[in-house]
């Protein structure tokens, strides 16, 4: 049965017949919650974009007034404490989790949708029963394999290859994969296609939005890691950005905070624009948009 | 990590249609074997074998630098459980993610209704609030220890110039408690309030026009209507955040305030997974550290468990 979703409300929503009037003076109130509501959540940032323009004898002072040092603080980040170095890493490490995690779970759900075979179940449930083990809990003896066993610390891999594999991932696509209709995949296999070809071909294409959806996720979930890396990576050349920013803070006796901000803002941009870009996967990804 | 994110609730449309068919499109034996090696590859390697050595270290008293270990049983649970310390982390814990999860998700669930009732700018609001999404905890921490940092902070310089006073914020046990809170809250702000959007957006119109016409002021409407109605998102969001945090506090306090300052037992600050830090990788006691985790997963599998088994039974509205 359709429900009708009258969701964000469109004009037509508003000039749709109503019991009650609902002309800009009633909801003066609504705008002053939600007007005091957005400062008050954007003044920390705010406050961090102003000190990170201004030269650092007027950051340390109470002036809230933008200067124009943007580009000297941040380049004295960038270079003179690694901020560079760091992002680099940074990015090298989200990326590789985020198509690793992505190609992984299609793969395993393409197996666990459509083929059948013995011990399927427990398979799904070895899968799924890993929600129960985040990494941050086994970090000690996680520490003992990659640094002891396997010698990664100083290595990419450490804080790459143990994040590959994704509980979420498999089950997002498993759902999405099993509301389509069967008669596709039928066809695929009569017309000659292979697995992988229905995969690359049909499936795929077919799932953007989760594939947006899941990425965003990953993304900024891959971006903020921070335990894991601060106590796994040995050498600080290969150190993600998160624990970059509090090797800025400590950098010297006295912290350079008007770079240090600069350093956070920076650091900031990577995951906002990837959800500003994907935000609509994100919403139609989750089926959060609207009903089907 | 990603288990902050993990599980979107299952819409109600979804759950109401029929349930999704077996398919075996395809025959081989060995093919999905072969799509499914590297994800278990990676999971018995780096989930479920580190999680049984932690399990095996938390019996042994060992140091990770000597590499030495003795057998201890379950003495470092024991120890633990008996030791004042650990239960004023415990304590601090549970009230930092009960003010993290109630005060977050109401202050979310309100401005998400005010942003989607059908007013101008309405859009530009949902926006402004659900961009902190972006934030990571090191970054929040970050801007909030220079935000409130007592010499130059502008925090203190707006306070001195009112009332003449600078508090040192990290130093004094409550408002450093209070800081953390009130970090995680804006951190999380984003995100409550993207899945709660999400949530009003499938409530049906015809609901609330209906409460409208029975009288209900926008206040009853939200309480005796909305409120309920959005249930079964609040229970999804209490689960996802109490993950949130038990774990992703550690990048915020470790920047902020170290686990400090100290009171009664230990720094007020030092929450579990905090403490699972310091004695795993500060104080190198393997063992012990081991012996939290395990407790730890414990809690998570308790609460993993209940969102499954609760989670879905919930209420659903419309269809």
């Amino acid at each position: 049965m359709a429900r009708k979703a009258v969701s964000v409300p469109s004009p037509a929503a508003t000039t749709a017949p109503r019991p009650r009037s609902s002309g800009p003076a009633r909801h003066w109130w609504i705008h002053l919650i939600l007007i005091v509501a957005i400062v008050v959540v954007a003044s920390p940032l705010l406050f961090a974009l102003i000190k990170s323009t201004q030269a650092s004898d007027v950051v340390i002072g109470p002036s809230m007034l933008p200067g124009g040092h943007f580009f000297e603080n941040l380049a004295s980040v960038w270079s003179g404490a690694h901020l560079g170095r760091y992002m680099l890493n940074s990015f090298i490490v989200t990326i590789c989790v985020t198509s690793g995690k992505t190609i992984l779970s299609l793969l395993a759900a393409l197996a666990f949708v459509y083929f059948r075979f013995p011990l399927k179940n427990v398979a799904f449930a070895l899968v799924l029963f890993t929600l129960m083990l985040p990494t941050e809990l086994l970090i000690v003896a996680l520490f003992d394999l990659i640094s002891g066993t396997l010698k990664w610390a100083d290595n990419y891999a450490a804080i790459i290859v143990p994040f590959l594999a994704s509980a979420t991932g498999t089950f997002l696509f498993r759902q999405h994969f099993l509301n389509i209709p069967a008669s596709l995949s039928d066809a695929a296999r009569i017309d000659g296609c292979g697995p992988l070809t229905f995969l690359s071909k049909v499936l795929i294409p077919m799932s953007w939005n989760t594939i947006g959806a899941l990425a965003v996720i990953q993304f900024v979930a891959a971006w903020d890691q921070y335990l894991w890396p601060l106590v796994i990576m040995q050498s600080d050349d290969k150190q993600v950005v998160q624990v970059g920013l509090r090797r800025l803070i400590d950098a010297g006796g006295q912290t350079d905070w008007g770079a240090v901000m600069a350093g956070a803002m920076v650091t900031l941009i990577p995951p906002l624009l990837v959800f500003t870009l994907l935000q609509e996967q994100f919403s139609k990804g989750f089926a959060l948009g609207q009903d089907k | 990590m990603s288990l902050t994110f993990s599980r979107p609730p299952r819409k109600p449309a979804t759950s109401a249609a029929a349930p999704p068919e077996e398919r075996a499109t395809f025959k081989s034996p060995v093919l999905p074997w072969l799509f499914l090696l590297p994800t278990f590859i990676i999971l018995a390697v780096f989930l479920y074998y580190p999680a049984f050595r932690t399990l095996r270290l938390s019996l042994f008293r060992s140091n990770i630098i000597l590499g030495n270990e003795t057998f201890e049983g379950l003495g470092q649970f024991a120890e633990l459980l008996n030791s004042p310390v650990y239960h004023q982390v415990i304590l601090q814990t549970v009230i930092y993610c009960a003010l993290v999860v109630v005060i977050g998700l109401l202050i979310a669930m309100g401005l998400a209704w005010l942003a989607s009732r059908p007013i101008a700018g309405a859009k530009f609001y949902r926006l402004m609030l659900i961009y902190p999404y972006a934030l990571s905890p090191a970054i929040a921490g970050t801007i909030w220890l220079f935000l409130f940092n007592p010499e130059i902070g502008v925090i203190n310089n707006i306070l001195a110039s009112l009332v003449g006073t600078r508090p040192r914020w990290l130093d004094n046990p409550l408002l450093a408690f209070g800081l953390v809170v009130l970090a995680a809250i804006w951190k999380g702000l984003g995100y409550n309030v993207v899945f709660y959007l999400a949530a009003i957006q499938n409530i049906p119109g015809e609901v609330t026009e209906a409460a409208a016409i029975d009288g209900a002021t926008g206040w009853q409407a939200y309480w005796k209507v909305v409120f309920p109605l959005l249930s079964p998102m609040t229970f999804f969001l209490v689960f996802t955040n109490l993950i949130y945090a038990l774990f992703e506090s550690f990048g915020l306090v470790d920047i902020l305030t170290r686990g400090g300052p100290v009171y009664g037992q230990t720094g007020i600050t030092t929450f579990l997974i905090y403490q699972l830090y310091e004695d795993g990788f500060r104080n190198f006691k393997t063992g012990v550290a081991a012996a939290e985790a395990v407790l730890m997963l414990i809690m998570v599998g308790v609460i993993t468990v209940m969102q499954f088994r609760y989670g879905n039974r919930r209420v659903h509205y419309g269809a």
